[in-house]
This record gives C-alpha cells, sequence and structure tokens, in this order.
C-alpha cells in the first residue's frame, strides 16, 4: 500500500493551503486565456510562465499544470461555441459540440466535456501514480548511451504520430536540436552560434521560441486570414444533461478515458490521437453513425475524455525520464529548469513532496475545473464575444510583458519578434512547428548524453547496438520508422490525417 | 524553372533546411571538431548541420518529381507582419528607457493599425485600460521588475506600496 501513502503524501502537499489556492489561480488563469480564440495551451503557458518565478518551485509547477487543464478545457468551450479549435485536439470536438450548440444544447456539451474529462483525470491520475515509480526506478538504470537512444525514439515517435509530412518533421526536429545547441557548450565553455553578441551567451530560452512561434506568428496568420466567426452570443440553457444523456455518455467516457490514458503515454501524439481514435471508436461502434457529425453527445463526451486522459497520462514520460512528448511537456522542463529542478527519474526519489504532490494537484485540479466551468460557462460566453481587433493587442502587450519579464532581457523580445517571422515563414511552407520544441529542448540532453556514452566506450559506436536496453529501444525507432514509410499505412495515416483538416 | 517544381511548399522548405543546414555546419567547423571519444565544441553540431542539409535536400529534391504534387506557397502579407512585429521590436528595444506605460500604449495602439476594422477612439480607451490592469497585476501584483515610467518615481513608488 505504498501507492496509498505516497498519494497520501501528494494530497498533503497538493491541499496545503497556498498550494490549493496556486492550482485554482492557475486553472482560472488558464480556462481565462485558453477561451480566447487562436490562443492554444503554449502560447498560453508561455505567457504565464514569469508570474510563477516569485513562487517556490513546488506551487509554480502546480500552478503551471492547473494552467494546461485549464488552458485544454478553455480550447474545448471556444471549440463548442465558436467552432474555433485552439489546438488540434479540440478540432473533433468542434464536429459534434457545435452542431450542438446550433441546435440550443451547447450547456448540455459543455457540461459533458466537463463531467467526461474529469472522470477522465481521475482514472489517469490513479495511472500515473501507479505506472510513474516503476517506469522511474528502470530509468534510473539508464546509461548515457541508453538515454541517448531514448530520446532518438521518443523523437522518432512524435514525428510518426504527428500530422504532416514525415521527412519535414524530422527535419524540423534536427533544426530544433540545433537550435537548442546555441548559447556556451557547457565542456569546453566555447560559446557557440552567439554570432558575437553576449546575450546570446546562455542560449535562446524556450519563452522567446514559443511565444513567437506559437503566439506572434499565429496572430500574424489569423489577421491575415480575417475574422469569420461565428459566435453563439445567444444564452446558453439546459446546462445540465439529462439523465438520458448521462445513460447514454456513460460508456464513451469510459472507452475514450482507456484510449486516451494508452495513447497519451506515446511520445508525440498524445491528445491529439487519442482525441481522433475515440471518436473513430464510437462512430464505429454506434448504433447510428450516420448521425455522427450532426451533434450527438457521444461525439464530445468520448474525444473530450480522450483528450483529457491523454494530456494526464503524458506527464509519465515527462516525471520518470525527463523527456517531453509534446510542446506543452517541453515548455514544463523548461519552467522545471528555471526553477532548479532537473528533470528526470531522480525527481522521485529527490523531490518526492514535488512528485507526488503534483500527481495529486492533477486531481485537484481537475475537480477544480469542474467546480470552476459549470457555474462560469456565461462569463466565458461573454468573453467569446470580444473582438478579435480588440484581442490581439491586448495578447501581443500581455506576451510582450511575459517575455520580457522570464530574464529581464531586451534580447528575448526581439528573438521572440524573430521567431515570430520564422513562424510565419513555417506556416507558409507547411512546416509544423511543434517537433522543432521538442527538438529544441532535447537537443542539449542529446548532446551530453552522446558524448558521455562514447567517451566511456572509448569512440566506439559500436556502445549503442551492444546494451541490450540501448539496442532495443533503437530496433523500436527503426521499425516505427519502418512501418510508417511502408506504402499501406502511409496510405492509411494520410487519409486519418485528411479528415482531421 | 516553375514547371520543373511540382510542390513549391516542400522545394522551398528544402531549400530552408540545405542552407540553415549548412550554415551551421559551416559555423560548426570554426570550432574544434575533436574525435568521437574526446568530442569538441564543434562534433554535434558539424553532426547535426550535415544531416539537416541532407534532409533538406532530399525534400527539396522529391517537391520535383510528378508524384508529389502540392498548391504553391501563399502569398505573404507584410502588413500583419509589420504591425505584429514592429511593435515587440520597439518595445524590446525602449522599453528601458520609456518604461511600460509608454510602450505598452505603444504596442496596443500600433498593432491595432493591422487589423482591416482600425478605429482610433475605442483602441485608445483600450490601450489606457490594458496599461493600468498590466501595472497593477504585473509590476505592484507580482512585482515583476518592469520599469513603469523611468524619470517619474511617484510611480514606481506607487507600484512598490503594497496592494
Amino acid at each position: 500500500m505504498e501507492l496509498l501513502a505516497n498519494l497520501q503524501l501528494g494530497f498533503g502537499v497538493a491541499l496545503a493551503g497556498t498550494n490549493i489556492l496556486y492550482c485554482f489561480i492557475g486553472v482560472l488563469l488558464g480556462t481565462l486565456i485558453g477561451v480566447l480564440p487562436g490562443i492554444g495551451p503554449v502560447a498560453t503557458i508561455a505567457m504565464l510562465l514569469p508570474a510563477t518565478f516569485v513562487l517556490p518551485p513546488v506551487s509554480a509547477l502546480i500552478m503551471l499544470a492547473g494552467i494546461y487543464y485549464g488552458a485544454s478545457y478553455g480550447g474545448s468551450t471556444t471549440a463548442i461555441l465558436v467552432n474555433l479549435p485552439g489546438e488540434v485536439s479540440s478540432v473533433v470536438t468542434c464536429l459534434d459540440g457545435h452542431q450542438m450548440a446550433k441546435q440550443g444544447n451547447a450547456g448540455k456539451a459543455l457540461a459533458i466535456a466537463a463531467i467526461g474529462s474529469f472522470f477522465a483525470g481521475t482514472v489517469a491520475t490513479l495511472l500515473v501514480a501507479a505506472f510513474a515509480p516503476p517506469l522511474a526506478e528502470l530509468a534510473l538504470k539508464f546509461g548515457p548511451a541508453d538515454y541517448f537512444s531514448l530520446m532518438v525514439l521518443g523523437l522518432i515517435a512524435a514525428v510518426v504520430l504527428a500530422h504532416g509530412s514525415l521527412i519535414k518533421a524530422v527535419a524540423m526536429i534536427v533544426l530544433g536540436l540545433l537550435v537548442g545547441l546555441i548559447g556556451t557548450d557547457v565542456n569546453s565553455g566555447v560559446a557557440r552560434y552567439n554570432f558575437g553578441l553576449p546575450e546570446l551567451i546562455d542560449g535562446v530560452g524556450i519563452g522567446p521560441i514559443a511565444m513567437g512561434i506559437f503566439g506572434f506568428g499565429e496572430i500574424i496568420r489569423n489577421l491575415e486570414h480575417g475574422q469569420k466567426r461565428d459566435v453563439f452570443v445567444k444564452k446558453v440553457t439546459g446546462l445540465m444533461p439529462t439523465w438520458q444523456d448521462m445513460r447514454i455518455s456513460a460508456l464513451p467516457i469510459v472507452r475514450g478515458t482507456a484510449l486516451g490514458s494508452a495513447l497519451g503515454i506515446l511520445p508525440g501524439g498524445g491528445p491529439i490521437l487519442g482525441s481522433f481514435s475515440a471518436y473513430t471508436l464510437e462512430k464505429k461502434l454506434s448504433k447510428y453513425p450516420e448521425r455522427f457529425g450532426k451533434g450527438v453527445i457521444e461525439g464530445v463526451a468520448a474525444p473530450e475524455s480522450a483528450n483529457n486522459a491523454a494530456a494526464q497520462t503524458s506527464f509519465i514520460p515527462l516525471l520518470t525520464l525527463g523527456i517531453p512528448s509534446n510542446p506543452v511537456m517541453a515548455l514544463m522542463i523548461g519552467a522545471m529548469i528555471i526553477h532548479g529542478i532537473q528533470p528526470g527519474p531522480q525527481i522521485m526519489t529527490a523531490k518526492p513532496d514535488l512528485f507526488w504532490g503534483m500527481i495529486a494537484s492533477m486531481w485537484v485540479g481537475n475537480l477544480l475545473l469542474v467546480v470552476l466551468n459549470l457555474p462560469m460557462i456565461g462569463m466565458w460566453v461573454k468573453l467569446l464575444t470580444l473582438q478579435y481587433r480588440f484581442l490581439y493587442p491586448a495578447i501581443l502587450l500581455f506576451c510582450c510583458i511575459g517575455v520580457y519579464s522570464i530574464n529581464n532581457s531586451w534580447m528575448d523580445v526581439q528573438l521572440a519578434a524573430i521567431f515570430g517571422l520564422i513562424g510565419y515563414l513555417f506556416g507558409k511552407l507547411d512546416c509544423e512547428a511543434a517537433p522543432l520544441l521538442l527538438g529544441f529542448v532535447l537537443g542539449p540532453m542529446m548532446e551530453e548524453n552522446l558524448r558521455r556514452a562514447l567517451l566511456l566506450s572509448r569512440g566506439d559506436p559500436a556502445v549503442f547496438v551492444t546494451r541490450p536496453i540501448s539496442a532495443t529501444l533503437l530496433v523500436l525507432a527503426v521499425l516505427l520508422l519502418v512501418i510508417v514509410a511502408a506504402p499501406s499505412v502511409r496510405k492509411k495515416r494520410e487519409e486519418t490525417f485528411v479528415e482531421e483538416d | 524553372m516553375k514547371h520543373l517544381i511540382k510542390n513549391p511548399r516542400d522545394f522551398w522548405a528544402g531549400i530552408m533546411f540545405l542552407a540553415t543546414g549548412g550554415l551551421f555546419a559551416g559555423i560548426a567547423l570554426t570550432y574544434k571538431l575533436g574525435t568521437a571519444a574526446r568530442m569538441g565544441p564543434g562534433f554535434f553540431p558539424f553532426a547535426l548541420g550535415v544531416i539537416l542539409a541532407l534532409l533538406g535536400l532530399a525534400i527539396a529534391a522529391s517537391a520535383l518529381r510528378d508524384r508529389n504534387k502540392g498548391p504553391g506557397v501563399e502569398k505573404f502579407h507584410w502588413g500583419p507582419v509589420f504591425w505584429v512585429l514592429m511593435p515587440i521590436v520597439v518595445f524590446g528595444f525602449l522599453l528601458k528607457i520609456l518604461g511600460m506605460i509608454v510602450m505598452g500604449l505603444f504596442v496596443v495602439i500600433v498593432s491595432s493599425i493591422g487589423s482591416e476594422e482600425f478605429r482610433l477612439r475605442p483602441v485608445v480607451l483600450l490601450a489606457i485600460g490594458l496599461v493600468i490592469f498590466c501595472s497593477l497585476t504585473f509590476v505592484a501584483g507580482l512585482k515583476l521588475p518592469i520599469p513603469l515610467c523611468p524619470g517619474f518615481e511617484v510611480f514606481e513608488k506607487f507600484a512598490m506600496c503594497r496592494v
């Protein structure tokens, strides 16, 4: 019953007066900003990162996790009411959710999304608590070579599950790795790629990159496309789902949770893949598949549960291996490092209060989400009626202040502007930016582990295939690539993601 | 030339990767490469730069094949680019000199010009409201060390007292 004792420790931390307050503030702020159309969780977290600097590390991470849940749920709200998905994973929610809203059932759709998310969050939190410790223990046995191979596998898996061109995604990862190397080389003290600028000696921060590409770049894209929105300003009535609705949604919620939890652990796709496959599964199992897309409640319940379960379980690789599985987790790693915590398997033993506190706060965060959102839906709806021409200057100002405050550096602001331009260019060339962020975080870690592995083996690269763990991981990575490159799978993959766009 | 490129988005993306990879690899050569056992600072970036350049070459080459037909690159809209990014750059350079009150008004008002439905009056009101909000939350509340209005210390004093 070690699990219970650990959870008790965790809840002790998470429920401590100030922490629960920060969790609440995080969920509130996250929802508030996540609801705003055209701003996803990555930009939201990057923007609010400086707000957590004054806090102790545990509270800061709890608050950031709260912001993440809040932003995800806020994104679903926007998807249902405005038919404008804030992130790819809420694209599916738009299909039936927005139809429900059009039929006057927006309240029901929002409520079932919250209830499904809460159930999924509860199950996934337990899964994280049960599976993280054994995985972390396994990870402690990893040598540098194994770590390097693990990162290779993680990055490959991330692009395989992402959508769009595979080879371009790989190139984006490599580009991210290279950008991650900017700054002083820890071993030799040589400043690399700083172009003579002293401000770049410490490297490029994750804040300017995330804010530039996902914040500024996105705003420019929204502006050039003009505004075509159809908001439901009409009163949202009939909030509570009927007993009948609950009965219909129960099984889809359970299935969505299972699917989402399993897929969330995988690097890359996580929430996106979870919500898509949950929706497809429900459509296949349904007695009336032809009504999907026309406002059935299962079409909201299943993907929303899957989405939230996956968001939760994607913390497993982060907490146990120190490897991010999606851009949000990459930002969390950045935040941990800013707070002086080295992510990795040692967190669990070295900082049990942080580890278990964060896990417990996941559940608390989900509870707060339900408590907060059901009564406040009316307010979120009001926010949605804000016009974009007033919204984006405000977002810009918040981003400017946020990115400046991370290091009190004027250079960071300029870098964010440059990455905004780069992000805009990426969009024009159909280059998905998420893999770049993963590569960016892993760049220095990969170099360090490669260096150590080869130092230990006296320069013999065979070490990567002779160590059993490393060899297994590399074989898996190659297998993944082969499977995806196989013509039949490739076709199927393209089909799956076409449906999404 | 134009009819040779079947997928312009892929082609130019490939060229972009090729150029960036080449640039990174080229600069890496100016650092010590070292050996595999004792890697210098140039080893890993050089390897990655070469890989990126090769990937870029492959992407650009595959864009020349008929099978990969794709849409052309959309037009760049320099208007929004300018009105969004210019105020940010100015904000970065002048924040320490002019402070957040002036720069906040500047960012909100100037960036609003990028919208098609720009009207001055509501934007100015919005800017004033946002600057007051930001001063209260970020400077007074969260105590972020952002200068409000250098030269007029009364603002800093006001912000530093407990709210």
